[in-house]
């Protein structure tokens, strides 16, 4: 596919970087000659210098027979005013932009075609907020993942001794539990993937991910792990843009406190947020952390822009007493260093967002795709189309689909019904498929399991 | 003395327009051939051509008002005005000393709503009515209807608005151009008070008695052509009637100019005063309905209820209407009442007090310091309504109520050394700079402010006077700084 990316900050690297992985023809454009020099060095693609809105830098990143066009700008404006440019000049096929400020989403119409020509919205803010915020909900929980609109989660867990199920093997887990319809997707043993089967043990240290209706998860995860009481009390180092947006998601239902080590931006928090304790110093400071109370914060989440500075003041809130932390990494090199030592998860902010994006970039119809254990795994939410004649799925029992192995499929949404797969359940058209996919390397093959065939006869 | 010419020059404009006010019970009385038409020629002419004298003297002054010319202007209407509004009153009651004339006027533009006269019941209708429509005038601010008017006159109305209008917040602006938002506030005041005159109506008021009380009540001044104000009445139904429109009044009317231009109760929710205010006035009713059933002054809970209710959202909102002698009470219910009255109606209403915004803002900020000491390295604002208290605003809001506190203390010292006893003397403070009406003892509801003598009238007229310009407008004009070149 021929992709046109606008903007070569965190975001657009990040999304350059997987898509030429999955073999596009990208072409990056910013304003800044070192960022694009940085991205020409390293991966195999094409930079063009210029204003991500004017017309004629859009020509000469190749618009005119581009696919699909990524505007992910740091400004709003820029990427909506480049998408509508692309959408009357061009004609482009697909138009993504990247929104920051939520008053433009709460505005009906102001994206079809007629107005902004936008096709689909993302915003990686958003995306991490919600990410985080379900750690926090789940505080046993490696990541927690919404599909179907949150009607389906996928939940990654931690194996240890004093999970019922932990040395016992998975088909235990129904006789244990014969009310709650749940599959274990996945297991992780010392980052090896293992395919579950019936008669697989779980062993404590495991990663297991497991699928389940929303309301189901804290139920399975019990199985896994002695569970805590739920969080209240939540510390956020770093009033950024992430910062900010999960203190206001947090604090109606936790008690919050921020720290910010800029003054002015620290006033600014107070007067946006009613119900947040803003403190004014550094999160590395073991003074300011025991004046608050860190020994009984629940969460402390580490989501300063600084990496260096996210590590250590999480290595400090861990070692002062708080019980889960939580640190925002972006360079990948530091989250495979920290991942599963004293902190308890490190996020990397492109993995998490990315998977937004790739849903759309996708074949095959893809409702919702998520980028599991950097980038190296994948769960996504495929809609089967066709019938038996047209489409490789629809009208076969989950046993007789010709998944790679590493593949498996978790549940099926029909309507607004949740179905935990089964070796005998059958796919219907239009059901959202949730599957598991231990190696990148065979998102291809399911690719073109959910493509609609013409004459194709099986 | 230069400087002075162009304020005057003003208030020359502002004094020839108030001539026209009294051209309503002029008419009145010349259709009741109540006898007192005579009163009102001669107060016009009066009034009339010395504005027109000051206006023409100082033609050459004319420029453009300064800040500074704003307080001196608004403390010089607000101090002349009552002197010509007394001129009907000196000729039509025999045996009115000036003072005693003057103090009613601005009792009256004041909306504080305490009276020397009595035998009010046999003053000819016309002098009942020209007091309600002082205390109606008054209600807004005479200045604001300055303002809707005076922009033909080219003179910037941003000062004068400023240095008169009640509450802290000045600076939040309803329309672009200020006379848009002086023309707004009058459409709504007037259009609540006709509905007030006509609910007073359904329930059998007569039209003159309704006109005068709609008046008196939607200014929150609490003058009646009763002595016996509206325990002449008797009737629950009047009290009810009452009841509301004393809490519509005692509302921000930025809030009621919002809620009718967006067509939406919205802003009421919004409004962080409004919701306090009822929420504390209505739990006094009811605390002091049962308190004064509990303490055995009426048989039965309803009838308490009622009479506690009238009185303390009458006092709680700075009207001052009494249907019973409520200084009989034990003494904790009227000095709860008055208590209310310092701080319970809302800025930007036609009551009195420090208005309910200052109280929120002391409150979460004795709040914010605790906090402050519980969390040295927070930063913890003070937020009101969802929006940010500036600190600027806050140590405005800490020196008014200090000076408030001061000024009550000093003044209650006054009129006790003068020979007043100390109830009388604290209640005739705190009722005169709330603009509240009736004190307790011997100024209590069912006496009149006549037995001071004229040392004690003048104490309570400047109290009138600095409650109502809100301290700071009145005080600031009598500093040297001021008038320091």
């Amino acid at each position: 596919m021929k992709i046109v990316i606008l903007g070569a900050g965190q975001v657009g690297a990040s999304v350059a970087e997987n898509l030429v992985r999955e073999s596009n023809d990208i072409t990056v454009v910013d304003i800044d000659p070192a960022k694009l020099q940085y991205l020409q060095d390293r991966f195999d693609l094409r930079t063009v210098l210029g204003f991500a809105s004017h017309p004629d830098v859009l020509r000469r990143a190749g618009i005119e027979d581009a696919d699909m066009l990524l505007a992910v700008t740091q400004s709003d404006e820029t990427n909506l005013v480049a998408c509508k440019l692309a959408h009357t000049l061009f004609n482009t096929p697909t138009k993504i932009a990247r929104i920051r400020c939520t008053d433009y989403l709460n505005h009906e119409g102001l994206f079809s075609p007629e107005n902004f020509a936008v096709d689909y919205i993302i915003s990686p803010e958003e995306v991490l907020t919600d990410y985080i915020r379900k750690l926090i909900e789940y505080p046993e929980a490696l990541q927690v993942l919404d599909f179907a609109h949150g009607k389906v989660r996928l939940a990654a867990v931690r194996a240890f001794h004093g999970g019922p199920l932990v040395g016992h093997e998975l088909q235990y887990l129904r006789k244990h539990m014969p009310h709650i319809d749940t599959r274990v997707a996945a297991i992780f043993r010392q980052d090896r993937p293992i395919i579950p089967e019936g008669k697989t043990v779980i062993e404590a240290g495991d990663e297991v991910f497991f699928v389940a209706a929303a309301e189901n998860i804290r139920v399975v995860m019990r199985e896994m792990r002695h569970l805590d009481k739920a969080a209240k009390r939540v510390m956020i180092a770093g009033g950024g843009n992430i910062g900010r947006r999960l203190a206001g998601s947090l604090e109606r239902h936790y008690q919050v406190k921020l720290i910010d080590h800029n003054k002015k931006n620290s006033e600014r928090l107070a007067a946006e947020l009613s119900n947040t304790l803003i403190l004014f110093g550094d999160a590395t400071d073991p003074d300011l952390l025991q004046a608050e109370n860190i020994e009984d914060m629940d969460v402390f989440c580490a989501l300063t822009n600084d990496d260096e500075n996210n590590i250590m003041s999480a290595l400090l809130a861990k070692r002062m007493g708080a019980r889960k932390v939580i640190a925002l990494i972006n360079r990948s090199a530091y989250v495979d260093l920290v991942q599963g030592g004293q902190i308890d998860i490190a996020i990397s902010p492109a993995q998490a967002t990315i998977g937004s994006l790739l849903a759309h970039v996708r074949r095959g119809d893809m409702a919702v795709v998520h980028s599991l254990r950097r980038g190296a795994a994948e769960a996504l939410e495929a809609i089967a189309h066709g019938d038996a004649n047209t489409s490789k799925v629809v009208g076969k029992r989950v046993e007789q689909i010709d998944l790679p192995r590493g593949a498996t499929i978790g549940a099926v949404v029909r309507g607004d019904e949740v179905l935990i797969a089964h070796h005998d359940t059958v796919i219907e058209s239009e059901d959202h498929v949730i599957i598991f996919v231990v190696n990148k390397q065979m998102i291809s093959r399911i690719e073109k399991l959910f493509q609609v065939g013409i004459g194709f006869f099986g | 003395m230069r400087n002075v010419f162009p304020i005057v020059h003003v208030l020359g404009m502002v004094t020839m327009l108030f001539s026209l006010a009294m051209l309503v019970p002029l008419i009145l009385s010349w259709w009741l051939q109540d006898g007192a038409v005579a009163a009102y020629d001669e107060a016009i002419a009066v009034t009339f051509f010395s504005g027109l004298a000051a206006w023409f003297g100082t033609r050459h002054f004319k420029r453009e008002l300064k800040i500074r010319d704003g307080f001196l202007l608004v403390v010089l209407i607000w101090s002349t005005l009552p002197a010509f509004a007394s001129i009907p009153l000196l000729i039509q009651i025999p045996g009115l000393s000036f003072t005693d004339a003057y103090f009613e006027c601005v009792s009256g533009l004041t909306t504080t709503g305490s009276t020397v006269l009595s035998g009010l019941d046999q003053l000819p209708p016309s002098i009942n009515f020209w007091r309600a429509e002082l205390v109606w005038l008054g209600g807004m601010g005479l200045i604001v209807l300055a303002v809707a008017v005076l922009p033909l006159l080219g003179i910037g109305g941003r000062q004068l608005y400023k240095a008169e209008t009640p509450g802290p917040m000045k600076d939040s602006q309803l329309t672009p151009r200020i006379t848009e938002t002086a023309k707004g506030l009058w459409l709504v005041y007037a259009g609540i008070t006709l509905a007030c005159i006509l609910s007073f109506r359904a329930v059998d008021m007569t039209w003159l008695d309704a006109v005068m009380h709609g008046f008196t009540t939607m200014g929150l001044g609490g003058f009646s052509s009763h002595d016996a104000s509206f325990g002449y009445f008797d009737s629950p139904a009047i009290e009810a009637v009452t009841i509301v429109f004393m809490l519509i009044a005692g509302i921000n009317f930025a809030t009621h100019f919002m809620v009718w231009r967006g067509k939406s109760f919205s802003p009421y929710r919004r409004d962080p005063e409004a919701g306090m205010f009822l929420g504390v006035t209505l739990a006094s009713c009811l605390g002091l309905g049962g308190y004064l059933f509990l303490n055995g002054v009426y048989p039965d809970f309803l009838t308490a209820l009622r009479y506690a209710a009238f009185n303390t959202v009458s006092i709680a909102t700075s009207t001052g209407f009494a249907n019973t002698d409520f200084n009989l009470w034990p003494i904790f219910a009227p000095l709860w009442m008055l208590f209310l009255s310092s701080f319970a109606s809302s800025s930007g209403s036609t009551g009195g007090g420090i208005k309910m915004i200052r109280a929120q803002l002391l409150y979460k900020q004795v709040y914010r310091e605790l906090n402050k000491l519980l969390h040295p390295d927070g930063v913890i604002l003070t937020k009101l309504g969802g929006q940010v208290i500036p600190n600027k605003i806050i140590y405005a809001v800490l020196a008014f109520v200090f000076i408030y506190m001061v000024t009550i203390v000093s003044m209650t010292l006054i009129l006790t050394a003068s020979g007043l006893d100390v109830i009388t003397a604290f209640s005739a403070t705190v009722a005169s700079i709330n603009n509240t009406g009736p004190g307790l003892n011997q100024v209590g509801p069912a006496t009149t402010y006549a037995i001071l003598n004229d040392f004690q009238t003048w104490v309570c007229i400047f109290a009138m006077l600095l409650g109502r310009l809100e301290l700071f407008t009145l005080i600031i004009v009598l500093t040297p700084a001021f008038w320091r070149k």
